[in-house]
């Protein structure tokens, strides 16, 4: 289809509005500090139905064998490197835990039917939206973090941002973007019917983002 | 039937469906409070639309060379870059990759382009299944409707509704009202659904042309696992879609998401920029992106015409429209209802094929003051009208341009400027007025269907000041 492309591209150039000028960055400072930044956080995660708990930095898997079993979760999915270690080092007996450590395409019916929850980090926690920044790795793939109906997210207190500008140009994504990124701002959830929001829809029906401090 | 007749026809049967707009009202009636709780800073409100006007604007300047890019970046990342003029080509694109690839199955995320395309007809021709995984395009596919909303398709339909539907399709699962429980129904049906998928099919929000990334903007994941699960993804989308940098896309979504719904962010922001890569456990294999322009390039003929490609779809204009809550958005009768709709698609498909849809407006002007990038809505709309009844006709700069001209209203307002233009003339046709009242005709077409025929006073203002002394100045 290249004749469509050159008469596209044709057309465009052929009709050159008057230049309008470069905008400038993006930026929306706020002055928060990391512990404003937190309790940003965790409003705004709530506020969407995502749980939020801080805990000492090495506590999280006591967290997880003490909270989840209660409430009848025990098939983890985790995935390779220190997060996996951890929980698969100190995880108590009643979990089984599933290791995503080869390609989906001929166990895709397992995760979607056998994974009670998944436990993976993030990139960043986003204080203005309660966002939370995942860059998705061979270690962590994608769907860890969306088909599981339940999601527990480390996120390292020292990871704070004010918002997605801020974050972008810390860290000069655009000379290294990932084959996915995401931001996550809660369960998923869904208005389609009456504009009355229902949570749950078909990604994680429950978010659960432990800080690590 | 010409468009008009066809047009007020759709008007008549959405107004008399009292179920239809009642699920308008009630819908749509919390829609604005939420979106002005996300912006109670004036200033801010207006500093971000600013931004994000000047975003879309630069990237409309810039798109031939943006688009360029775009596809260097996406070609060099590994994602393949489509062009289509028609939506023809469009569709003759996908199902070629998708029989290529062997696809018996899609799942779709929600895209309006698709439903300008028809895309899904054209799929199951080929005999390949299609499933709207988004809740809202899924009801209205069961119901086998167009959206009647860019934003929330379902909108127009009640729980009830919506309950029966799904009781048809899937008798197995036990009758209920209960919107979390018909959320969950629709959770474990298309489950099934995207672990089997072979291919997804999605909609693009923003293509960044610096890095070569395809953004998503959604909430309920299933955006995601259609462009995550299945071996393949094809994304589709308007060639007007292109910013030029990542750092241009923050006060975009933070404006898109605020406005379309009254959220501070979206559950998900999803960032695609490379197909599986050597290592990586899961994603598509090959991902592909079609260019679709669909009339869109022609819309740059004329520089003011060109600000409706700022459009990034939020749907607030729909929302705040007063013509839109009455109507619905089936009445339009085009794949974009609402204040949007009646800019972009004559300018699309043709004034004299749909043009006759600017006469929905009553020029409130609410429409250009929400819109997150300013895009002047009513004075698009009132040049939209005149440019129909232009006494030339021309395909430029509008296709259909004076189709609608009417030989004996262009006489009655010629008549109206000549009377309007000279004094003596004007008093005279007062004086006659006035006097003859009672010879005005009781019955003035459409007008007088629901209203009284207006009758001119016994006497004229002018008269009356006059007689109070008010000299002639």
């Amino acid at each position: 289809m290249s004749s469509a492309r050159d008469n596209i591209l044709g057309r465009l150039r052929a009709n050159r509005p008057h230049a309008a000028p470069t905008p400038p960055v993006y930026a929306k400072p706020l002055g928060w500090d990391r512990e404003r930044c937190i309790t940003e956080f965790m409003t705004r995660m709530q506020a969407v139905r995502g749980e939020t708990h801080r805990v000492a930095r090495d506590d999280w898997p006591a967290w997880i064998n003490r909270e989840l079993p209660p409430r009848g979760i025990h098939r983890g999915l985790i995935g390779r490197g220190a997060v996996a270690e951890k929980l698969a080092a100190a995880a108590a007996d009643e979990f089984t835990l599933t290791r995503y450590d080869h390609a989906i395409d001929d166990w895709k019916g397992v995760l979607f039917r056998d994974i009670d929850f998944s436990v993976t980090g993030t990139l960043a926690g986003l204080a203005e939206s309660g966002s939370l920044v995942l860059w998705p790795s061979p270690d962590e793939p994608r769907l860890m973090s969306l088909v599981p109906p339940l999601h527990i997210a480390l996120l390292d207190a020292g990871r704070m941002f004010e918002n997605f500008a801020a974050l972008l140009a810390a860290e000069n994504w655009s000379a290294r973007m990932p084959t996915n990124a995401l931001l996550v701002s809660g369960p998923s959830k869904t208005a389609d019917i009456e504009q009355t929001l229902a949570y749950g829809i078909h990604g994680p029906k429950a978010l659960i983002v432990l800080i690590l401090e | 039937m010409n468009q008009t007749q066809a047009f007020h026809r759709r008007i008549d049967a959405a107004l008399h469906n009292d179920q239809l707009r009642r699920n308008f009202r009630s819908a749509l009636s919390g829609i604005q409070a939420k979106r002005e709780t996300q912006f109670p800073d004036d200033t801010q409100l207006q500093s971000l639309r600013e931004q994000a006007r000047m975003v879309r604007a630069n990237a409309l300047v810039r798109q031939p060379e943006l688009l360029e890019q775009l596809e260097a970046r996406l070609t060099a990342n590994g994602i393949q870059v489509h062009w289509a003029e028609t939506p023809q080509q469009a569709n003759t694109i996908i199902g070629d990759i998708l029989q290529a690839a062997g696809a018996r199955s899609v799942v779709k995320g929600k895209s309006m382009v698709s439903e300008e395309t028809e895309l899904n007809h054209y799929l199951e021709q080929l005999g390949i299944e299609v499933v709207e995984s988004d809740l809202g395009e899924f009801i209205i596919q069961l119901a086998q409707e167009p959206p009647s909303h860019i934003v929330a398709p379902a909108i127009h339909k009640n729980r009830r509704e919506v309950a029966e539907l799904f009781h048809r399709f899937y008798p197995d699962i036990p009758y209920t009202e209960d919107i979390d429980q018909l959320t969950q129904s629709a959770r474990l049906i298309l489950r099934e659904k995207f672990a089997a998928a072979d291919a997804g099919i999605s909609g693009v929000n923003f293509a960044v042309a610096e890095t070569g990334t395809l953004c998503l903007v959604e909430n309920e994941g299933n955006g995601r696992l259609s462009t995550t699960a299945p071996r393949v993804h094809i994304a589709i989308t308007g060639v007007e879609k292109v910013v030029e940098r990542l750092s241009d896309v923050p006060p975009l979504l933070e404006i898109l998401t605020k406005s379309a719904t009254g959220q501070p962010i979206t559950t998900y922001f999803n960032m695609i920029s490379r197909p599986r890569q050597p290592g990586e456990l899961d994603g598509p294999e090959a991902v592909h992106l079609v260019l679709l322009d669909n009339g869109r390039s022609r819309i740059r003929v004329d520089e003011e015409l060109l600000d409706t490609l700022r459009c990034i779809r939020c749907g607030t204009c729909i929302n705040y429209c007063p013509v839109y809550v009455q109507l619905g958005g089936h009445a339009y009768g085009t794949v974009y209802p609402g204040p949007i709709g009646i800019a972009l698609e004559p300018q699309r498909i043709g004034i004299d094929k749909v043009g006759t849809l600017t006469s929905a407006c009553t020029m409130c002007g609410a429409c250009g003051e929400v819109c997150p990038v300013k895009i002047p809505l009513p004075k698009l709309i009132n040049r939209l009208r005149a440019e129909a009844v232009n006494e030339q006709r021309t395909t430029t700069p509008l296709l259909g341009r004076g189709s609608l001209r009417k030989p004996s209203e262009a006489t009655i307002w010629k008549l109206w400027q000549q009377m309007y233009s000279r004094p003596r003339l004007y008093r005279l046709f007062t004086l006659v007025a006035t006097r003859l009242r009672w010879l005005t005709p009781g019955s003035l077409g459409g007008w007088t269907r629901y209203r009284s025929a207006p009758r001119p006073a016994p006497r004229s203002l002018r008269e009356l000041a006059m007689k109070e002394g008010f000299g002639s100045e």
